[in-house]
């Protein structure tokens, strides 16, 4: 083997720079939004194309506490948990549930139902959403928080994630607990849900980014600030006159600091989720 | 036996007679999903499919009737359609190479054994956690127009100065391609997962006989990387290219399909078909138009992957 010469050294040092390029591309407009928030509102535009858009002179929680006084930021937070966490968890028990009956039981109709499934994977939200919205006013859900809920829990590709996972798991288990006479949802229950443990986090996690961000829908189908998301309501916010940049700013810190926390936490588990949702393609 | 007990029993007997023995317990199970899908996804798409051939509109006074092909003639020959199709076309061909090129390289750099790279990949995939609109309010404010912008700024300074200042939003020219780079810079880490992923399930044997037999880096790239990756490549490429006919968040909020129909897409149209306008009808057929297109994106997937789907 070589010895760690100059022809060794040249690639891992053109690598670095390009990988702190890209750091620099991919990080700026985060930290100029962090910058940005704890400027004063006049300061922000005026000092936006110096190098003082990225050092905040006079800090302060001012834009925050004005964000608070204008909006029911608290509101929105909360409708945008309460939305994407019931979706989440709705979703993990139903397509799950539906995925194992798919894997490993015999009915009638198995077939049948699965290609519906199947065939709904590429149907994208997209395609329904102006049918949705009519028929959401027929049911009279317009102004809610089940308008933005319900039609999502049942997903096709949360059912194939799972259907794939639980593919995997030997299948001896199985017949071990039905020799003990277990029947089929107390195997469920009590045997596969623990051991697809890695498949809840991912399908948990693809959900989470598939929803968080719903801006379409909501605007559709929500004029109440009573039932607002944040996407929707930081895209009011950003038109309320007096059109100030620094709470604009503090407002978009303060939506998207709780994920990153979470996202750092898990970061493992994000990276993962979302790589097993392009393996199988 | 209680009565409630024997009625439950007889439900499950004739479901059982139904669907075969067992079969309560799989309905049971899938039952709920299947009825989401249906009501939520099957029914409105069907909904879609009856109602662009009507002339259905809201508050109109005439009676909804058949309309055959009317509403797709009058869609295909709507100029701000046809541009809306022609600018998701361009974001496309734009998007998807250069969104998939980004991703494939920052995935292979950080497959090297470099350190820091689990820093790297972190910053790499963060924009992906911020939902678009507020991606779109973050770069809305970096693209300020005049020589206070961000952008603006810094393309005068690797210019030394010949970059004038533009309004990059309201120009006809450069809205969308802003519109791109905001995109791009949001979506990319995600590819870069999936890359980072596929080029893992390279077997490195391959690259040690490869270069055994004197190949350099590049044509390890071209002849072991690229043929290897090929199905996770042409996955985030069909991916990519449905997620640009899908426009909206971005549009909606920074132009409203402006400069003169510049940044116009297909969602866009439909939604504003239907509720500025209460074209119902002629929105149902945009939309499955744009299904259409979507399908036509997936049949061209599976044709290129050549993949035998194991499936049940």
């Amino acid at each position: 083997m070589k010895p760690r010469s100059a022809s060794r050294l040249l690639p891992l040092a053109s690598s670095y720079a390009v990988l702190l390029v890209c750091t620099a591309v991919f990080f700026l407009p985060i930290a100029f939004m962090i910058v940005a928030s704890l400027k004063p509102d006049e300061l922000v535009l005026r000092e936006a194309g110096t190098w003082r858009a990225l050092f905040p002179g006079g800090a302060s929680l001012q834009n925050y506490r004005d964000v608070f006084d204008r909006v029911n930021f608290g509101r929105f937070f909360v409708n945008s948990v309460f939305i994407t966490g019931c979706i989440v968890l709705g979703g993990l028990v139903v397509n799950s549930m539906a995925a194992y009956a798919f894997a490993r039981m015999q009915w009638r109709g198995r077939t049948l139902c699965f290609g519906f499934v199947l065939a709904l994977l590429i149907l994208p939200f997209e395609a329904i959403a102006v049918p949705l919205f009519y028929q959401m006013i027929e049911f009279g859900w317009r102004n809610s928080y089940q308008v933005q809920i319900v039609p999502f829990i049942a997903n096709a590709f949360s059912i194939y994630l799972f259907y794939s996972f639980f593919l995997t798991i030997p299948k001896e288990m199985e017949e071990a607990a039905a020799m003990d006479g277990a029947g089929a949802l107390r195997t469920f229950f009590t045997l596969i849900v623990p051991l697809a443990k890695p498949a809840f986090a991912t399908v948990a996690i693809l959900t989470f980014l598939m929803h968080w961000g719903n801006y379409l829908w909501p605007l559709m189908v929500v004029d109440h600030e009573t039932y607002r998301p944040l996407p929707v309501a930081i895209a009011e916010f950003q038109t309320l006159p007096p059109i100030q940049w620094g709470d604009i700013m503090a407002f978009g810190v303060m939506m998207i600091l709780p994920v990153l926390v979470v996202f750092l936490v898990f970061q493992k588990g994000f990276v993962k989720g979302v790589a097993s949702s392009g393996i199988k393609g | 036996m209680s009565a409630e007990e024997t009625k439950r029993g007889g439900v499950r007997q004739t479901l059982a007679r139904l669907l075969g023995s067992g079969s309560f317990d799989a309905v049971f199970l899938a039952g709920p999903a299947l009825f989401g899908l249906l009501l939520f996804v099957a029914v409105p798409f069907a909904i879609a499919i009856i109602l662009s051939f009507t002339n259905l509109r809201m508050g109109s006074p005439l009676e909804t009737q058949f309309a055959g092909w009317e509403q797709y003639r009058r869609v295909l020959g709507d100029e701000a359609f046809r541009r809306a199709l022609f600018n998701n076309a361009l974001f496309a061909l734009v998007v998807v190479p250069v969104q998939t090129a980004l991703a494939l390289g920052l995935a292979l750099l950080l497959n090297q054994q470099l350190r820091g790279r689990i820093l790297f990949r972190t910053l790499f995939f963060m924009p992906v956690v911020f939902p678009m609109a507020l991606v779109a309010i973050v770069w809305k404010l970096l693209l300020a127009p005049g020589p206070d912008g961000l952008m603006n700024s810094m393309l005068q300074l690797v210019t030394f100065g010949a970059w004038a200042p533009r309004d990059f939003l309201r120009d006809p020219l450069l809205a969308l391609p802003a519109i791109m780079v905001m995109s791009i810079w949001q979506g990319a880490g995600f590819q870069m997962v999936i890359m980072l992923a596929g080029r893992q399930g390279v077997p490195e044997t391959l690259y040690e006989a490869a270069a055994v037999e004197g190949a350099g880096p590049w044509r390890q790239f071209l002849h072991v990387t690229l043929p290897q990756m090929r199905n996770t490549i042409f996955f985030v490429v069909i991916v990519t290219t449905i997620l640009a006919f899908r426009l909206f968040d971005q549009v909606d909020i920074l132009t409203q399909g402006g400069p003169q129909l510049a940044t116009t897409t297909v969602m866009f149209e439909a939604v504003r078909t239907s509720f500025a306008e209460a074209r119902v009808a002629r929105a149902a057929a945009m939309t499955v138009i744009f299904f259409v297109i979507v399908v036509g994106l997936a049949v061209v997937q599976r044709k290129l992957l050549r993949e035998e789907r194991e499936i049940l």
